[in-house]
């Protein structure tokens, strides 16, 4: 009796304006403009937003959880790209 | 709410998987002992996953079922004010169901499979709602009470370290406050009202306070699954922790309402600072669970219909939507 699957969309929501769209949770809904209006119903009911996005979930492509040392291992290991590695003296003043 | 006490069984085995490497297991576990967030892409032991999928969908199913009890005083809701209110508190259940149910989705199963579980009558949900609201007082007790025990049982979940259930919780606990304090409001005008109210009000309460107390789940003495779970961060506090700051919450409540807890056991322990309760009927909430509640196959037969009447709009939207699809292309 299992009929054919509602598809599945991740819904982000603008909460004031000048910030960014941020992930909320996901909606099924059969088109683009029904997940919008579910989005609304299931997320927005006290005012958390002023603007909506729905994406497909199967259009997202994410990185492998396995991969996170190669991915982001770099990012950590490098302490010359922050400005705290380099020397400036107190007399010059804030830099 | 509703998922403690409710992590029961649905007919699948959750022993050890023998085909996972010790070494992942341990490092699986040094993650949770670091507090560390378990995400839906993360390895994670199968019985982990199963024990995941069981109560959040539990918990979602109880959520749907328990629109049914509340939904059917809307139309007959003393005034205007009421009305809006229990309406919200009604669609916010929904709302948790939903976002549970996609909670439980992030692990693996679909919608439909966890919604065919409930409609087929194989997945759990909590006893509570498969007692009857016979009166409008009991639209208040239940408020009180029911989402009030909620409450207790959802907080510490909020924690959980799976993450997108603890995301859904976090949502879901920021919406019970207002359940709660609607339901206690009403509980409040009736206790303060005629001899007729306050009799309705002591009634509801003389019926819904055990299957309350059952809704945190069987004694630590014969939980289940309590420890593993605990191991894992599922679950922070047992089911008689849980009952136990539940009972000494309520019993100043109730006092202040002037309505009396129908526990002729009911005692304070002036060396523990405790509220001790007389002994619980555990036949009583075994037979619920297993379907011999006053309400349970009205309650099934209800979703039952909803989703079979519903049938028609899904595949009108469905049709619609490729459709659309179909010309754009
Ligand atoms: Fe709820
Ligand atoms: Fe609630």
């Amino acid at each position: 009796m299992t009929e054919s699957p509602m598809r599945l969309w991740e819904v982000f929501i603008r909460a004031r304006n000048g910030l960014a769209h941020q992930h909320v949770g996901s909606i099924h809904a059969a088109d683009a403009e029904m997940a919008v209006q579910a989005a609304r119903d299931t997320y927005t009911r006290r005012g958390e937003g002023l603007s909506i996005w729905v994406v497909p979930s199967a259009a997202i492509a994410a990185s492998d959880p396995a991969d996170q040392s190669m991915l982001f291992e770099p990012g950590t290991t490098k302490p010359y790209r922050h400005p705290t590695f380099y020397i400036v003296p107190e007399e010059v003043g804030h830099m | 709410m509703y998922s403690q006490g409710l992590d029961q069984r649905d007919g699948r085995h959750d022993g050890a998987n023998t085909a996972e490497p010790a070494e992942a297991l341990a490092r699986f576990q040094a993650r949770i002992d670091a507090e560390e967030k378990i995400e839906a892409n993360d390895w994670m032991p199968d019985a982990y996953r199963r024990t995941l999928i069981r109560q959040i969908s539990q918990h979602a199913h109880s959520e749907i079922v328990g629109m049914g009890p509340e939904g059917n005083w809307i139309t007959r809701a003393p005034s205007l004010r009421r009305k809006a209110a229990l309406l919200a508190k009604v669609q916010d259940e929904c709302g948790h169901g939903v976002y549970l149910y996609a909670a439980a989705e992030t692990l693996g199963v679909s919608r439909e499979e966890l919604v065919d579980a409930l409609l087929e009558g194989r997945a759990k949900y909590s006893s509570i709602f498969n007692y009857p609201t016979l009166t409008w007082a009991d639209i208040g007790a239940v408020g009180w009470l029911v989402d009030g025990a909620a409450i207790m049982n959802q907080i510490p979940l909020c924690r959980c370290s799976y993450g997108p259930y603890a995301r859904a919780m976090i949502r879901v606990c920021k919406e019970e406050s207002f359940h709660q304090r609607q339901g206690f409001e009403i509980m409040l005008t009736l206790s303060r009202g005629t001899a007729a109210q306050q009799a309705m009000a002591q009634d509801a309460l003389d019926r819904l306070w055990w299957p309350v107390l059952m809704m945190f789940g069987p004694p630590d003495t014969d939980s289940q699954h309590s420890d593993q779970s605990m191991r894992w961060k599922i679950k922070r506090f047992t089911n008689d922790g849980l009952r136990q700051k539940f009972i000494d919450a309520t019993v100043p409540q109730a006092q202040y309402l002037g309505l009396t807890i129908p526990d002729p056991a009911l005692r304070f322990d002036d060396a523990s600072g405790h509220w001790i309760s007389g002994p619980i009927d555990w036949a009583e909430f075994r037979r619920v669970l297993a379907g011999g509640g006053p309400c349970n196959r009205e309650r099934l037969e209800t979703r039952r219909r909803a989703h079979a009447e519903g049938a028609w709009v899904r595949a009108a939207a469905q049709a619609h939507a490729a459709r659309h699809e179909a010309k754009a292309a």
